[in-house]
């Protein structure tokens, strides 16, 4: 097979700057997203992912207005989520420039908002943003619910299912992040990764605790991931793109080395 | 020359139009992109780009929707036979028949079906969603220094469905995901490539370099 496994940058995007946090609290400045997408787009990322994490609605303009501006100026996908409440709002996001809309909350409040979603614009731009978090005990047997807003609400969802229900509902992928990982650079959850991955057809991009390049390999070879996304190992330049690709061809995965120097 | 990017409500426009305007450039053309669906926009136009992203059912219903955009596509591409892209959905569009939620009649341009795509391994996710090489079929002017091969540039694909021409000479080129999957097909002065050539960096820049620089 001759499909590339993808390298995702993240941008966390709070009123038209881009943060970081570890485990959704304690943002720092990262940069002016514009910036931020040129540099990814001319280093060899395979798409990029916008999570607007601005608390309130009223600041819709100003993503769209982001969005709008990096579909400009660079030749790569975007995603971009955060926000999504209804299909309108996926309208506006496709029309600024957007080539996929992830949808969180919103899914979970309304699981239908997904299917007509996939109505109106295909399943392949529609993606369903799941945060989950373990809830069994030591000893148990692995179990995940979802989390909304950011990991303050606590739906009591089983991720398994819900992943399977939206999937069967039209979704076209699934971005799924552990809230134990994120911002801890421990590695992404592989068990939750790959319960996942086998549990649904879609693909599965893996977000949430990239510390080292062996966990982008991990989420793949382990996770069964299709896709690997990381945010703060990139924007404060621990590694470039061209270094996480490198390293992930020499251990023996399909990746797209377009305009990288090995 | 001029070039019409049809809007309909169903495509990626501002990405479609600025990936158009550097071709130009680096055809060393004068030029200008114009967006709309006006039949006299169309008239006017020495080249017609379809984008679209979304379900078939729902782009079609969408460029039926728009008054007097039909025909002027028929005048334009089937009677004074001006050079003509498809994107993605946009290339589906050119089928007699789509198959995604319930048959729906295409343009008939390209005659085939659009299918869903059913890899034979089934580890292989759906959509297609991603990067892939290209592997060239047949040779055409838009075709000309396409970097094809496993070893090459890559081209970007995003959908569940694809276009199965009847005759097996449309076929330009394919993607390989578990089977052929069609990237590019061409039957006189009408091509459409699966893959979104806007998103698809050198690889797609060249493409349109190409489709600008043709005359069928």
């Amino acid at each position: 097979m001759s499909l590339k496994v993808r390298v995702i940058p993240c941008l966390d995007v709070k009123d038209g700057r881009v943060v970081k946090g570890v485990q959704f609290v304690d943002l720092v400045d990262a940069g002016d997203p514009v910036e931020s997408a040129r540099a990814y787009d001319a280093a060899g990322a395979d798409e990029l992912c916008f999570l607007d994490i601005t608390a309130s609605h009223e600041n819709r303009g100003t993503i769209l207005d982001v969005v709008r501006r990096t579909a400009e100026n660079c030749f790569m996908p975007v995603t971009v989520g955060g926000g999504v409440r209804a299909v309108a709002d996926i309208r506006a996001l496709m029309l600024a420039g957007a080539d996929k809309v992830s949808i969180n909350t919103a899914a979970v409040k309304d699981r239908a908002i997904v299917g007509r979603a996939a109505e109106k614009f295909g399943a392949q731009a529609i993606v369903v943003a799941i945060d989950a978090k373990k809830v069994s005990e030591p000893g148990e047997n692995d179990r995940w619910e979802i989390f909304t807003h950011g990991g303050r609400n606590h739906t009591g969802l089983d991720a398994i299912e819900y992943a399977r229900e939206v999937a069967d509902l039209g979704a076209g992928e699934i971005l799924l992040t552990s809230m134990d990982r994120d911002g801890t650079k421990a590695g992404f959850d592989l068990a939750l990764t790959r319960t996942i991955a086998e549990a649904v057809t879609i693909p599965v991009v893996a977000s949430g605790g990239v510390g080292t390049l062996d966990h982008l390999v991990e989420g793949i070879k382990v996770g069964k991931a299709s896709a690997v996304l990381a945010a703060s190992i990139f924007h404060f330049g621990t590694f470039t793109i061209g270094e996480a690709k490198n390293h992930m061809a020499r251990a023996g995965l399909p990746v797209r080395l377009d305009g990288i120097a090995g | 020359m001029k070039v019409a990017l049809i809007d309909y409500g169903a495509g990626n426009l501002h990405s479609c139009g600025k990936a158009l305007e550097r071709a130009l450039a680096a055809n060393g053309m004068a030029g200008t992109v114009e967006v709309g669906a006006k039949p006299e926009v169309i008239g006017a136009a020495d080249a017609i780009v379809l984008p679209g992203d979304g379900a078939f059912k729902d782009c079609r219903d969408e460029l039926a929707a728009v008054s007097g955009l039909e025909q002027a596509l028929h005048e334009a591409v089937r009677v004074k036979a001006r050079p003509f892209l498809g994107i993605c959905v946009g290339m589906q569009l050119l089928a007699d028949i789509g198959e995604e939620r319930g048959e729906t009649a295409g343009l008939g341009w390209i005659p085939g079906r659009v299918v869903a795509l059913d890899p034979a391994e089934r580890h292989l996710k759906v959509p297609h969603m991603g990067w892939n090489t290209l592997e060239s079929r047949g040779s055409h002017p838009v075709l000309k220094d396409v970097p094809f091969g496993e070893q090459a540039l890559h081209a970007y694909f995003l959908h569940s469905f694809h276009l199965l021409p009847r005759h097996a000479g449309d076929l330009l080129a394919i993607a390989d995901y578990g089977g052929p999957v069609s990237a590019i097909v061409g039957r006189e002065n009408i091509v459409g490539t699966q893959f979104h050539p806007e998103k698809s960096q050198q690889l797609g820049l060249r493409l349109l370099q190409n489709f600008l620089a043709w005359r069928p």
